[in-house]
Order: structure tokens, then C-alpha cells, then sequence
């Protein structure tokens, strides 16, 4: 639809050749490229001006190197800070000291939390780990349904003492649970709750009580890669109201370029940890940093040029 | 630039109004792009903004924000027809197919248009076809005893197509006013699961024409929106849009971008989680959402 980013930046550097540095004029042309790119990968609009202005400070002092024409030398930049920013390499999950260690996911409607929850179950018992999933989730029609048959494909137990569907305290549930789990001699305990809006006040207070019933490890953070410039607002809404642990960007194998990881991760400061890429329980991987970053630039393929430069 | 600073503001306004007003075109041009009206649709709608201010003569700020309203205004042409085709004709029952995306409201969307229908007195047949994911038809089915709608259904893992099929035979059979069909969340670069899709609907289509094909649209979908929506339309030819969790922080610009490049017009807008959380879509008080929030 549009020109890669590499074929944009190559128009501005015809003249460059044979100069050793890039000029000022040059670094501006340059950032002014890069910001509508990432604004065109849904990078959130704040989030992309303080990674501009942050790359310009580093392109401005850069040598032209010899193997590289300028345009490759700056997306290797901007990979570069692509891959720090999202987070270098990726974190595995914290493990409680005693167990059982405790994980809530957390999220939007929709982005993926029980799918999620069902994943992360069989991942972890594949892994040989007795994980035990908690449907806390007893306001969507059917959530304790849903949970119930992916615990059942993945093999793992469902706590479900409550129908759902408006009837039970998710808070009770979960905060049962934990016992429930230690009598079971469950090691891991991965709680689904509802979606949530971040403006929900009521909502997020009873996401907070959640919280403080179970204590979790981790609390995940799951959000649909297809999310736009809202991607900060409810980040923010969820750091600020429940807190978040770590991160894990969904429905990753659609083609939305994801620019969503990149504000998550500005916003919150914390690790994206895993990658959800499609509906089927083993459709999961864990983050990788280096791709998410070409894939919001959209240049996997000028990459391997550079790599090999 | 840092020399400009030194003269200040006030100098500067006299000098050139071209200058002065470039804080205030970059919040403009800021105020779409975040909410997601994408970097094409933002260059072009300031473009003509710029060309009108330059018209008008000079125009505050406040002027800029009612012009730039205007302009959203006519990017969603308030002429066109919006109306949801879910009455019977001829004494046939009005099918409508609801499809998107993973997640973006479907089955919730289902459920609300048949409450709307059965409080206004009509009859509705629900029909199941997402029989992939898991308790999908249960959600289905819990929502239409919500509503007072009747479902059919098939077994999981059935042929959605069959599914439709059925849903659209008894909505006949029983003289039913609406049958809306539910379809399994898919991500539009499936392409197994689009063709899917284009079977579904040419299997119902042996019972006559869909009168409706809407897709449903999460607000808080960024650029990816306008690729989904031009994948869907090239698969089943959707009629309208309905943008859903348009009651959390995000805007849904990307209708915008939607309307203007594919024509396709926004019908409703999902509000809320509740059954009654469903209203028409109304241009001016999304544009007024849109742009108010920081003007
Ligand atoms: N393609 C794809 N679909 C996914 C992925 N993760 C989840 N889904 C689908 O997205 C839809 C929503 O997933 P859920 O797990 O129900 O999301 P949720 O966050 O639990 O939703 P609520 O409980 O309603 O807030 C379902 O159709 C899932 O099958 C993914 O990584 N890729
Ligand atoms: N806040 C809010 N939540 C909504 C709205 N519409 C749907 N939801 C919620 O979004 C989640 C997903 O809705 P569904 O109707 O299951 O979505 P779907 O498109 O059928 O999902 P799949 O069939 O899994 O692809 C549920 O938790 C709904 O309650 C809305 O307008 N506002
Ligand atoms: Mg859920
Ligand atoms: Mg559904």
C-alpha cells in the first residue's frame, strides 16, 4: 500500500553517497520518515515522539559507515532502539517461592485472556508443572464454559464452583482457589477474569480485589495486537488500577504490524513475555523482541540484507 | 528553529500566519492520528481544512476545531442510508450475517440487534455458525434466551455453512421476521477461514439474498481496521459497520478511513456489554467525540 520505509529513506539519501556524515537536514528528513512509519504500525503518537527525538540524538553523531548506504544505516538504528525498547531479550515468568505461584491475566474485552489462560496451562504442564486454571470470569455469557473446554482439551483442572453468567463472587473464587489448589497440591494457579474497560472504575476495583485475594507472581497484561493509539490509555488504566508484571500481545498472527507492543512497553516499563498467534492451544510462543521490531517496520527482508552487510 | 524562539510568539504572529498557526495545525493533525484516523486520512482532511481556513481568512483556534468538525462530518456523508435492512419482505425473514475479526463483538452484537428486533415485536432466529470456538454457541444461546430469541444450532465442530443454512430454514419455516447468523471470529489474512466465510454465505444464499452483512469493528482496532474491512468486503460484500467498546477510551477513527475508502457506512455502535448497549450510529456525535475530548 504504501512504500516501505527503506524505499523512502533511499529518495531522501540519493544525494549522500559520497558525504561522511549526516547533516542535520538529513536527520530531520530522516525522523520525519520514521515518525509516519510508526504512526502507520499503530505506534501510539507519544510513544513515537520520544523515540524520534531519541534517535535523532543517536543518528546526528553516527558515522556514514562504508558498508551500508545511509538509508540501511539508519533502519539499522532504528532497529537497534526498536529491539532495546522492546525489551532486549525476553523475561520467563516468575515462580513463587513456595508454591503454588499465582498468575492473573488481565486485559480488554476480547483480547485473548481465556485463550490465554488455556495456553499458558498447557505450555506449563507440558512442562511438567500441575497447573490449575480458575474461572473467575462469571460475568461474559459463557466464560466458565469457555474455560472449561480448554481445560479440558489442555488436559488441566477447571475450579469452577460458580456458573457464571451474572451469578458468583469472582473474588471468593479466587481467593478459594488458592486453597483449593493447595489441597490439590496444584503447583501453578492461572486465574481468567473478565474484560474490562480501563475507565471502568467498578471494574477495576474488583480486578484490584482479585488481586489482593490470590497475591499473584505475575499479573499479565494481554493485549490485542491489532489495538491502536489506545494502547496507552489503557495501559496506563491497567498499571495504574490493578498493576502489571509482564505483557502478552495476542492474535499476533493476523497482519496488524503490532506498533501496540512497542506503547505497552513504553507505558508500562514492563516485559512483554509471551506471543499469542492464533486459537488453537499451541498457537504460543514467547516474545521475541527482534521480530516484533521488523515487523513494525514492516522490513524483515531488508533486515536480512543488513544482517549480512 | 531555535532562533525563532528568541523573537517569541508575539513578533512572530505578525510576521508570517503561516507560523503562527503551525502549533495549532500539528494539534489538529495530532488530535486525528490519535484516534486512529491514520496518517493518509489525517494528510488529506487537514489538507482541505487548511485550504478552507485559507479561505475564511484567519481562524482561531476554536473556529479550526467546528471547521475540522464539519470536515469529519462530510468524510462520513450524513446522507447515507444507515438503516438496518432487518424487516421481512414479501413474507420472507430478513437475514443478516454478522461477521469480523476474533473478539470484536460478534456474538454480543448478535445479541443486542435481536433485542432491539423483539422489543419493537418481531420475531428472531439466532443462528450458531461459529462452531469452532469453544462454548461459542452457549454464549450465543445464553443471549438469545436474554433477548427472547430462538437459536439453532448444530453440534460443535459441525460445517458452519449447514449451520447457516439450517438457522435460515427454520427463520422460514417458522415465519420468523429476522434470522441473524453468527460466524466464528477469523483474522482476515486466514485464508482458509475467509473462504469459509464466502461458503457460509453463498450456502444461506440458496434461501434467497442476504439482506445485510455487517462487520463488526472493535474501536479499538488501529490501521489494521481498513485492511479488515476491505478483506471482509471482498469475501462477502459486507453492508455495513458496527463499531463496538465504543464506550471505553478509544475513538474509532478508523471508520473514517473505512467510509471513505470503501464506501461502507457505520450502521450502530456497541456501547457497553449489556443488552440494551446498542444505539445508531449518529456522525455528528462521533465526530463531537472524536475531536472534543482535548479541544
Ligand atoms: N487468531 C487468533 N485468535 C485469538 C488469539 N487469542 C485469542 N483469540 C480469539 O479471540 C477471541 C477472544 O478470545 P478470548 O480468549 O475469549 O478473549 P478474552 O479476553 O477472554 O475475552 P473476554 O473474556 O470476553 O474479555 C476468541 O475467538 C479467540 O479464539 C490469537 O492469538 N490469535
Ligand atoms: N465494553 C464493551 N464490551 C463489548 C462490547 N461489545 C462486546 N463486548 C465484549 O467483548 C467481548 C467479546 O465479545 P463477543 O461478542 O464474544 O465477540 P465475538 O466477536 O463474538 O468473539 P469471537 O466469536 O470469539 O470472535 C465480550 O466480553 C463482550 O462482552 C461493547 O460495545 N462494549
Ligand atoms: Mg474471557
Ligand atoms: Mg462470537
Amino acid at each position: 500500500m504504501f512504500d516501505t520505509l527503506s524505499d523512502r529513506l533511499s529518495g531522501i539519501f540519493t544525494k549522500l553517497r559520497s558525504k561522511g556524515r549526516l547533516t542535520d537536514a538529513d536527520v530531520d528528513a530522516t525522523a520525519r520518515e520514521i515518525r509516519l512509519a510508526l504512526l502507520e504500525a499503530d505506534v501510539a503518537l507519544p510513544v513515537v515522539k520520544a523515540f524520534v527525538a531519541r534517535l535523532k540524538e543517536r543518528a546526528r553523531g553516527a558515522e556514514v559507515s562504508q558498508a551500508l548506504n545511509p538509508a540501511q544505516q539508519v533502519i539499522k538504528i532504528v532497529h537497534e532502539e526498536l529491539v532495546a525498547t522492546l525489551g532486549g531479550e525476553a523475561r520467563r515468568l516468575q515462580f513463587a517461592k513456595n508454591p503454588p505461584t499465582v498468575i492473573m491475566l488481565a486485559g480488554l474485552q476480547g483480547s485473548g485472556k481465556t485463550t490465554l489462560a488455556g495456553k499458558l496451562a498447557r505450555w506449563l504442564k507440558a512442562q511438567g508443572h500441575q497447573p490449575l486454571l480458575v474461572a473467575a470470569d462469571l460475568q461474559r455469557p459463557n466464560a466458565v464454559n469457555q474455560l472449561q473446554v480448554l481445560g479440558g482439551r489442555a488436559g488441566v483442572e477447571v475450579y469452577a464452583p460458580q456458573p457464571g453468567n451474572g451469578v458468583g463472587d469472582p473474588v471468593s473464587v479466587a481467593r478459594e482457589s488458592i486453597e483449593h489448589a493447595r489441597r490439590q497440591m496444584r503447583d501453578i494457579v492461572i486465574v481468567d477474569t473478565a474484560g474490562r474497560l480501563g475507565i471502568d472504575a467498578e471494574m477495576m476495583r474488583q480486578a484490584v480485589n482479585i488481586r489482593d485475594a490470590v497475591d499473584p507472581d505475575e499479573v499479565l497484561f494481554v493485549i490485542d495486537a491489532m489495538v491502536g493509539q489506545d494502547a496507552v490509555a489503557t495501559a496506563e488504566a491497567f498499571r495504574d488500577g490493578v498493576g502489571i508484571s509482564g505483557v502478552v500481545l495476542s492474535k499476533l498472527d493476523g497482519d496488524a504490524r503490532g506498533g501496540a507492543a512497542l506503547s505497552v512497553r513504553h507505558v508500562t516499563g514492563q516485559p512483554i513475555i509471551f506471543a499469542s498467534t492464533g486459537e488453537k492451544l499451541e498457537d504460543f510462543d514467547v516474545f521475541h523482541p527482534d521480530r516484533m521490531a521488523s515487523r513494525i517496520l514492516g522490513m524483515g527482508d531488508v533486515l536480512t540484507l543488513i544482517e549480512q552487510a | 528553529s531555535r532562533s525563532q524562539n528568541v523573537f517569541g510568539k508575539g513578533l512572530l504572529a505578525l510576521l508570517s500566519r503561516d507560523k503562527l498557526d503551525d502549533d495549532t495545525w500539528d494539534e489538529v493533525e495530532e488530535t486525528l492520528i490519535g484516534a486512529d484516523v491514520g496518517v493518509a486520512a489525517t494528510t488529506d482532511i487537514v489538507g482541505k481544512l487548511r485550504e478552507r481556513a485559507r479561505i475564511h481568512g484567519t481562524a482561531t483556534a476554536t473556529e479550526l476545531r467546528a471547521m475540522l468538525a464539519d470536515e469529519l462530518v462530510a468524510a462520513l456523508d450524513p446522507q447515507m442510508d444507515r438503516t438496518l435492512a432487518a424487516r421481512p419482505q414479501d413474507g420472507r425473514p430478513a437475514v443478516l450475517l454478522v461477521v469480523g475479526v476474533n473478539g470484536a463483538g460478534k456474538t454480543t452484537t448478535c445479541g443486542k440487534i435481536a433485542r432491539v428486533l423483539v422489543a419493537d415485536g418481531h420475531t428472531v432466529v439466532l443462528g450458531a455458525a461459529d462452531t469452532f470456538r469453544a462454548a461459542a454457541a452457549e454464549q450465543l444461546a445464553t443471549w438469545a434466551g436474554r433477548v427472547g430469541a430462538e437459536v439453532v444450532r448444530g453440534p460443535e465442530g459441525a460445517d458452519p455453512a449447514s449451520v447457516a443454512f439450517d438457522a435460515v430454514k427454520r427463520g422460514i419455516d417458522a415465519g420468523v421476521d429476522t434470522v441473524l447468523i453468527d460466524t466464528a471470529g477469523r483474522l482476515q489474512n486466514k485464508v482458509g477461514l475467509m473462504d469459509e466465510l464466502g461458503k457460509v454465505k453463498r450456502v444461506v444464499e440458496k434461501h434467497g439474498p442476504v439482506d445485510e452483512t455487517l462487520l463488526i469493528l472493535d474501536a479499538t482496532t488501529g490501521q489494521n481496521g481498513l485492511e479488515q474491512a476491505r478483506v471482509f468486503t471482498e469475501v462477502v460484500d459486507v453492508t455495513g459497520v458496527v463499531l463496538t467498546k465504543l464506550d471505553g477510551t478509544a475513538k474509532g477513527g478508523i471508520v473514517i478511513a473505512v467510509q471513505r475508502k470503501l464506501g461502507i457506512p457505520v450502521k450502530l455502535v456497541g456501547l457497553g456489554e449489556g443488552p440494551d448497549d446498542l444505539a445508531p450510529f449518529d456522525a455528528r456525535q462521533f465526530v463531537d467525540a472524536l475531536v472534543g475530548a482535548d479541544a
